[in-house]
This record gives structure tokens, sequence and C-alpha cells, in this order.
């Protein structure tokens, strides 16, 4: 910090011109500790220490469930290897665990909610960045975040008592009449189904997917939309061939993001899935997802390799939330990175 | 199609109608969506409220549950539950994110930095019921029993890297000659850091910390084999708790009328406590930076 070329101003005032000899006076190291008690250099390296711990924690604690993981689903790894995730069986009584009903469950209910939330999200994120009117924007996107922040239990509340109610009366009976032969929505219309899992997903993880692209959307340089329009290309042209494929990359990260979120899921769906460990083809038939298994049995879990397979269920849900989301913030910020997120907003 | 030509062509050629209908239905379209975003979000908003204000009385904020069967009763213990099992979350996780958001802020330029930053980013998307399973093996094997105390880690894991990625952001948006001044005048770097960057990012950073807070404050799963739920009042750390949305949980899914109602009002509780507490702090760190400028 200091420029040694340049003479210091004496700051002590006048004082004795044998002493005024520059180069006896202490170089800006000393001077450092004449003017900086030593309690501040001390300081700095203990404070720097305390909030580097802060940091550190941060690392111990991903470390920390890694850990406890993989320790306590031991028992169950060594049972039944990597039969666990091909079973079909979940036998708490005889001890025979297989999770393949539950990674069924939390994929296709995943899948449901991307489906139906993905051009959902992307037309909000369109219309709010592009086509309404500036004044309109700030209080659209309040009002779409304003989703994110109802917790999970209010959503499965009110999936139980006017989302399933409305499925079995209306929606159900009406799928199976002109899409029953696809086989994917047969038999009785209870309303407590995947189908009613993967709605509330999907009302959930909006927010996420909308927000992100919205974001991506804005860092599209103004000139893209620009030099579209010059060429003659009407407003959808220059949004599909001057906005939306520069901003592919980033609106993936954002749908996998969404997808994250979809798979961790855990209230909300506990409450509306119908928590049977079946596999079935269609829709309006109840399913268990990794997570509600996890809700609903983990604190009445008898026996160790019970606990330990519940556990193993965790760890995998775990997994496969860490590579989707590490994916999902790679593509975020290869096209965000280095450029300032609020540009043009 | 000639008067529509007549439009567009002033001076140049005009746009094929196939386009301009493509065009229109496209905004349409957008619109549509927006439309069917908003219907759940005033219908979830509505149905609170018209399903909420009918059961909240002077007994649901005041008592304890009573048995099934019984008419009455409250939640009482529910709602000073979850603040205690918040308070314990915050007093873990905010000085641990501040902390952690400092280091990324003022000395986090570099590889260990960068780890840092991914890992709070992963950890951010760790399940909740994940999270639970956590704090379970920690602190409820080695307690031996559900207590408020598992919750509150369990609240501060999740808290923790949303407080730390947003205040580092926010120290990262005060200008470097605010930290140069303070050098200049020999004042040590900690001592900037916290007097002065810390001090002028304090809203923003607030601002973070409510985020976390309100994003914690709904969670149920990690609530579910940590703080566990109880009847009953309880302020200690180391017994189980009751919390409002575990019991907001537990009612929806019982088969009687009479605690469907409660949970209504429940929710409703809660989402109103979250938006007060998070207005409200806001509400006070605006007028304090104003006060202090």
């Amino acid at each position: 910090m200091a420029i040694p070329s340049v003479p210091r101003p004496n700051m002590r005032g006048p004082q004795p011109l044998e002493s005024a000899n520059v180069k006896e006076i202490p170089t800006s190291a000393g001077r450092g500790e004449l003017f900086r008690s030593r309690t501040g250099e001390t300081g700095d390296r203990i404070f720097k220490f305390i909030v580097m711990l802060c940091g550190l924690a941060v690392l111990v604690i991903l470390g920390l469930i890694v850990y406890q993981l993989v320790l306590r689903s031991g028992l169950s790894w060594h049972a039944f290897g990597f039969k666990f995730f091909a079973g079909h069986d979940w036998d708490p009584v005889n001890e025979r665990f297989g999770a393949m009903p539950f990674i069924y469950g939390t994929l296709v209910s995943s899948f449901l909610a991307l489906l139906i939330a993905v051009p959902l999200a992307i037309g909000v994120a369109v219309f709010t960045t592009e086509m309404c009117p500036v004044r309109l924007r700030g209080p659209l996107s309040f009002f779409v975040e304003l989703l994110a922040a109802i917790p999970s239990v209010v959503y499965g509340l009110w999936a139980i008592f006017v989302l399933v109610p409305i499925l079995s009366n209306y929606v159900e009976p009406f799928l199976s009449r002109t899409l029953g032969w696809t086989g994917l929505f047969t038999g009785p219309p209870y309303g407590i189904s995947m189908l009613a899992a993967g709605i509330i997903l999907a009302i959930m993880i909006i927010p996420i997917i909308s927000s992100i692209t919205r974001e991506v959307l804005m860092v599209v340089p103004q000139h893209q939309r620009e030099a579209a329009l010059a060429l003659g290309a009407t407003r959808w042209e220059m949004i599909r061939v001057g906005v939306l494929r520069n901003a592919r990359a980033g609106i993936m990260g954002g749908i996998i993001l969404g997808l994250g979120r979809a798979l961790g899921e855990t209230m909300a769906v506990t409450m509306v899935i119908g928590n049977r460990p079946e596999i079935s083809k269609s829709l309006f038939a109840p399913g268990y997802t990794m997570a509600s298994v996890l809700a609903n049995e983990f604190s009445e879990a008898t026996g160790d390799v019970y606990l330990s397979a519940l556990i193993e269920i965790g760890l995998a849900l775990f997994l496969v939330t860490i590579v989707v989301n590490a994916l999902a913030r790679l593509l975020v910020w290869t096209v965000t990175r280095g450029q300032p997120a609020r540009a043009n907003a | 199609m000639p008067d529509n030509v007549a439009i567009s062509t002033q001076s140049m050629t005009p746009i094929a109608l196939g386009r301009r209908i493509t065009d229109h239905f496209m905004t349409g379209l957008a619109v549509l969506t927006v439309i069917l975003v908003l219907v759940p979000l005033f219908a979830i908003f509505a149905y609170l409220v018209y399903r909420g204000v009918g059961s909240i009385n002077w007994a649901f904020l005041t008592q304890t549950p009573k048995p099934v069967g019984e008419a009455g009763g409250g939640m009482a213990n529910a709602i000073v539950g979850s603040g205690f099992i918040l308070a314990l979350a915050s007093v873990l996780g905010v000085p641990l994110g501040v902390g952690a958001g400092i280091y990324l802020a003022e000395f986090g330029r570099n590889r260990f930095g960068d780890v840092i930053r991914f890992t709070a980013d992963v950890l951010n998307g760790v399940p909740s019921i994940v999270i639970g399973i956590v704090a379970y093996s920690i602190v409820v094997l080695s307690q031996k029993h559900f207590s408020a105390l598992a919750g509150g880690v369990a609240l501060a894991i999740m808290m923790i890297p949303t407080i730390t990625r947003t205040t580092e952001e926010m120290l990262l948006l005060v200008p470097q000659a605010l930290r140069e001044a303070a050098y200049g005048l020999g004042i040590p770097r900690w001592r900037t850091t916290l007097s002065i960057t810390l001090r002028t990012a304090t809203s923003g950073v607030i601002t973070g910390i409510m985020l976390a807070f309100a994003r914690v404050a709904g969670e149920t799963a990690p609530l579910l084999f940590t703080a566990f739920g109880n009847q009953f009042w309880n302020l200690r750390a180391n017994q189980p708790t009751a919390a409002l949305p575990l019991q907001i949980f537990n009612y929806a899914i019982s088969p009687y009328d009479e605690w469907h109602r409660q949970a209504w009002a429940g929710a409703l509780v809660l989402i109103v406590l979250i938006v007060t507490a998070v207005a409200a702090v806001r509400f006070a760190v605006r007028r304090g930076t104003f006060g202090a400028a």
C-alpha cells in the first residue's frame, strides 16, 4: 500500500535537523508498527481465523451429512447391496426392503411436475421480461415469487381440501373418458394420486424455474433483440431467435434446479400421493416417494435394519439431488457468470 | 388482408399474415400461462383466509390441544414452540452464516473460497428431510430423545447457506473506496469489516437473514423426527417441542373436522406470523439506517 518513491510528509511536527535524514526514519513496515498498535495485526489474524472457521463450517456440515448418511446406512447396504434399489418389496415385518416403488414414485411425480411447470414457468418469464408493460413487471414477478414463500405444509393442506376434490369430481373423470385408452388415466378417481402429487409439485416449482429463467433472459444482450427486430422479425420471432436461443443453457439450468426441488419435496407430496408402495402405470393410482416414506416411517421405524434401510433411501435421495443441483448450478453459471445479472432490469 | 398491409407498409415489406398470427398467438399463450400460474396463488390465499379467519378465536391462540372429541383447544404451545425452535436455529445459524459470508467477501477470492461457495450452493439444494435425518443422527441419537435443540440444529443447517451467499453478495456491493478510506485512517482490517463494511451493508444482510428465516419458519419435514411435537407446553431445549407446521400437518391428515378447522387456522397464523416477522424487521432496519445516515 505504501508508495516508497515519494517522500513521506513528516507527521510528527518539527524535529531536530540531524534526525531529518529520511533514510534513518524506519521504512514503511516499521512506521506501520509505530502508528498501528500490534493488536491491530493480531486482531486481523484472529478475525480472519474466526471467519475462516465459519466458512469451514459450511464444508464440515456437508461432510457431516455425507458421513452420517453413509455410516448409518451401512447395515442395509451390507444386507441388500445393489439389489436394494431394484427390489419391489417393502416389508418391515419380515425385514425385506426394496426401494424401487419409492424411486419410481419420486421420478414419476417429479417428471409430471416438470411437464406441467416448464411451459408455464417459461411462459411467465418470457411475458414478464419481453412482453408486459414495464409497470406490470415488478408486481407480476412479486406475485409469482410469493408462491415460493408459501410453506410446503400449507400447499399440502390446500391440496387435500381443494385440489383433490376438484380432481376426483371433475378432472379425473374427464381424463379417463377422453384419454383413458392410453392406460395412464384409468382406475377409480379418488383424487389422492400420483397426478395430484405432480400438480401440487408443479405449482411449487414454477416460481423457481421462472425466476431463474427471468434472470437468464435479462442477461441476454439487448443488441441481440435489436438485431432480430432490425432484420424484420416479429416480436415472437425476436424472442425465439434472439432471446430464447441465447438463453438455452441457463433455462435448462433453471429447469434442473426445479427438478432438484421436486425430487426432495416432502410434505405436500406426502399429504396427497396416497403413500402406498406400489408401482402402477395409471396416474390415478396412489404411489409413494422416497421423501414421503422417510416422513411417514422414520420416527416409527423399529429395528436397526429398518432404520438403516430408510437412511439408505435418504442417502440415495441426497446423492441424486446433489448431482442434479451441481449440474444446474454449472449451467446457470456458464450463462450468467461475469455479467451483472440486473443489467437491464 | 389489404387493410392489414396498409397498416404495416409504410416503408417496409409487409409482414406475412401467418407470421403475425403466430406472433399474436404466442402473446396470447404467454398471457394464458400467467393467468394459469396466478390462479392457484390467489386460490390458496383466498381459501386460507376464508377457512382460517372463521376458525381463529381466543381459545385457539391461548390454549393447548384438546383430546379428540372435545371441542375447543388451540395451538398456543405450537406457536410458542415454533418461535422457540426458530430462536435456537437463529442463534446457531446466523453468526455462522454471516461469518462465512464475511470470509467469502473479504478473503474468499481464491480456490478455497470457490469451494465454499459451491458447497453452500449445493447445501442449499439438499432436501430438508435429509437434513432432518442428519440432525436426528447427530443430536437425537446422542441425547437419546427428541428435542427442540435437534429441531433448531436442523433448521440452522438450512439457514446457513442462504445467509452466507446473501451476506457475501451484500458485502461485495459496498464500494471498495469505503474500505480504502478506512485503511487510510489506520483502522485495522477487522475493525473496518465490522464497523464500516458490514455496517453499510446491514439492511441487505438482514434482508438475507429474514429470507432464510421465512424459508425455514414453515419447514415441517426436518422437524418430524427432531422436535417431534408435543401436546403440552415445553420451553426446555432438550425436550420434544410442538411446532406450528407439525401441528398443521398432523391435523390436516387426521379424519376429524374440528382438527381440519384448526389446521386452516394454524396455516393462516403461520403465514401471518412469517409475513409480519419479515415486514417488521425490514421496517426496523430501514428506519435504523435512515436514522444513522
